[in-house]
């Protein structure tokens, strides 16, 4: 006992429970508008793709370019980058509500291609055998296609979700707050390796357990 | 009735258009099982996918009961599509959703009934094709025969005018082909749905269909009652599937007569001329001999018909040919 409280003297419990809270926060936040804009995004990639169901090459051109270029910045720089941004719609940059629209924009357009792969994945024949029943474009997404791809589309949540946990750690570096500023602040510039390694390891079990409960769902749905 | 106006369609590759029908004109009673038969890539799935507008014809018009659908807007494109019903050679089933959900989908699309007459509609259509067992089971717990009898469910639930058959049982082992032909069969005859089937199988053809056409090509290049086409194939392309469906090897059973004295004749019986003793009684009346070099005897859909080649040879053969012709007997003389 006494050995185990001299290597972890650094380690402010409850500040680490506070963290964890701000990083479940962080998640849950981004995550819920990462969804929420993405699967639109994504749908609409996949519609406007080449020889899909609306095939339109210069919205398609577009929306790909803008996904490319938001997926090619480094998300230390957009970090960075967004920070006026933030502030106009968040009110601060600083905190767990000045990590969200970073970590929405970071993450939005990872997730709508994602979900346009997903959504390729759904074979051809189902889309043909949908529109031979007369389905509009707009019954064919939400009747056959979404449905159809949802073991893809939440294999691609989970993913997503473990992306946002390791951006939110990196928001950190311009004060987002949560387990990896902790990390940062402490372990980091203050050499506190033992705050650094509880850190690491409370964000390892909650990778696996979104991974966990991913693949749970993906295998419930997936019908096979 | 549905009608197609020299048809023509062409898909563009890289800049040039490749031309997949070359004025194709079709005409398809109501009512009727009709079979359209080719290689693959003769266009076939071409133009059975020109019939509910799943491909755009780029020249030509399509009638449906004198309706042309090239002309359609999009929601009255809808609305004919809920009119033919479609099933397919992979049956395309969605496998996220129960055979119930699978069946109640077309009537969902549709929208003119509510959740009790989708419901109870569901259960005549499962009962229909034999699967009320199997309502709440997902697609990939079926056999193919039963995800066909999904598939044929499901195109029927809006009480469609046509269906159209791509390939139905190609992906099926021959026993389940027949019980999905003859399930197809029955509901041609019950419910009085016009059927267009594309296939590459003569055998499908000969079970089902009334009439057929033989796409090669991009064109119909022979067309007319099955029996017809059967019996007398004319365009080499014909020929060979009826021969392949026979396992007839043409020209080695032309070798094999060399050493046959008289006169070869091909005898064709249709209807119920198949059944009656003529060889024997004309044998006997002209005094001629025969000897039988190849025969086959079959039902073409309900027609029992049959084909002789005889070698001739005694007293009066053209007088025995003669009678022949006038039982309504068709006589080719082969040599």
């Amino acid at each position: 006992m006494e050995f185990f409280n001299q290597l972890t003297a650094n380690i402010d419990w409850v500040e680490i429970w506070l963290a964890g809270q701000d990083t479940l926060l962080m998640l849950a936040g981004s995550l819920v508008f990462t969804l929420v804009l993405g699967l639109p995004l994504g749908v609409l990639l996949f519609l406007t793709g080449k020889r899909q169901l609306l095939d339109q090459p210069a919205v398609y051109g577009v929306l790909s370019f803008l996904v490319n270029v938001l997926r090619s910045v480094p998300f230390v720089i957009l970090l960075i980058i967004m920070i006026p941004f933030t502030v106009l719609i968040a009110g601060t940059s600083l905190g767990v509500a000045g990590a969200i629209p970073p970590l929405v924009v970071g993450a939005t357009p990872f997730f709508a291609r994602l979900v346009e792969t997903a959504l390729r994945e759904v074979d051809r024949g189902i889309i043909e055998a949908t529109q031979s029943m007369g389905a509009s474009t707009r019954q064919i997404v939400f009747g056959a296609l979404l449905p159809e791809a949802l073991p893809g589309i939440l294999a691609a949540i989970t993913v997503t979700a473990i992306t946002l946990v390791s951006y939110a750690a990196m928001s950190g570096v311009i004060g987002g707050g949560g387990l990896g500023d902790l990390a940062i602040r402490f372990g980091y510039q203050r050499f506190q390796t033992d705050v650094m390694v509880v850190t690491v390891i409370l964000l390892l079990i909650l990778v696996q357990i979104l991974q966990m409960v991913g693949d749970r769902l993906v295998t419930h749905f997936s019908r096979k | 009735m549905i009608k197609l106006e020299n048809v023509s369609k062409a898909y563009r590759v890289d800049g040039r258009d490749i031309p997949a029908l070359a004025g194709v004109s079709l005409s398809i009673t109501a009512g009727s099982v009709f079979g359209i038969i080719g290689h693959s890539g003769a266009g076939k799935s071409t133009l059975i996918r020109l019939i509910n507008l799943l491909e755009r014809p780029s020249g030509g018009r399509i009638l449906l009961d004198d309706d042309d659908v090239t002309e359609l807007n999009a929601s009255a494109l809808r609305g004919l599509r809920q009119q033919v019903g479609m099933i397919f050679q992979h049956f395309n089933l969605l496998g996220s959703k129960t055979i119930a959900e699978n069946v109640a989908f077309p009537l969902k699309i549709a929208g003119s009934l509510n959740k009790a007459q989708i419901a109870q509609r569901v259960d005549e259509l499962l009962a229909l094709v034999g699967l009320s067992d199997h309502r709440d089971k997902y697609p990939a717990q079926l056999s193919g025969g039963q995800k066909q009898r999904v598939g044929i469910a499901r195109a029927l639930a809006n009480r469609p005018k046509v269906l159209l058959c791509d390939e139905a049982t190609s992906a099926l082992d021959p026993q389940t082909t027949q019980s999905v032909l003859q399930l197809l069969l029955d509901i041609n005859k019950q419910l009085g749905l016009t059927i267009v089937l594309i296939t590459h199988e003569m055998d499908v053809i000969r079970t089902i269909c009334d009439r057929v056409a033989v796409i090669d090509g991009g064109l119909i290049v022979e067309e007319g009652p099955v029996t017809q086409v059967f019996l007398h194939p004319k365009h080499p392309t014909t020929r060979r599937f009826v021969f392949e469906a026979e396992h007839i090897d043409e020209n080695k059973q032309y070798d094999d007569y060399q050493h046959v004295e008289g006169k070869i004749v091909r005898l064709t019986f249709i209807g119920e001329s198949t059944y009656h003793p003529i060889l024997g009684s004309v044998a006997r009346d002209c005094a001629v001999d025969f000897s039988i070099l190849a025969g086959r005897i079959e039902r073409i859909k309900d027609t029992p018909c049959g084909q002789l080649t005889l070698a001739l040879s005694g007293h009066d053969v053209d007088a025995a040919l003669a009678r022949f012709s006038a039982t309504g007997i068709d006589v080719e003389v082969l040599r």
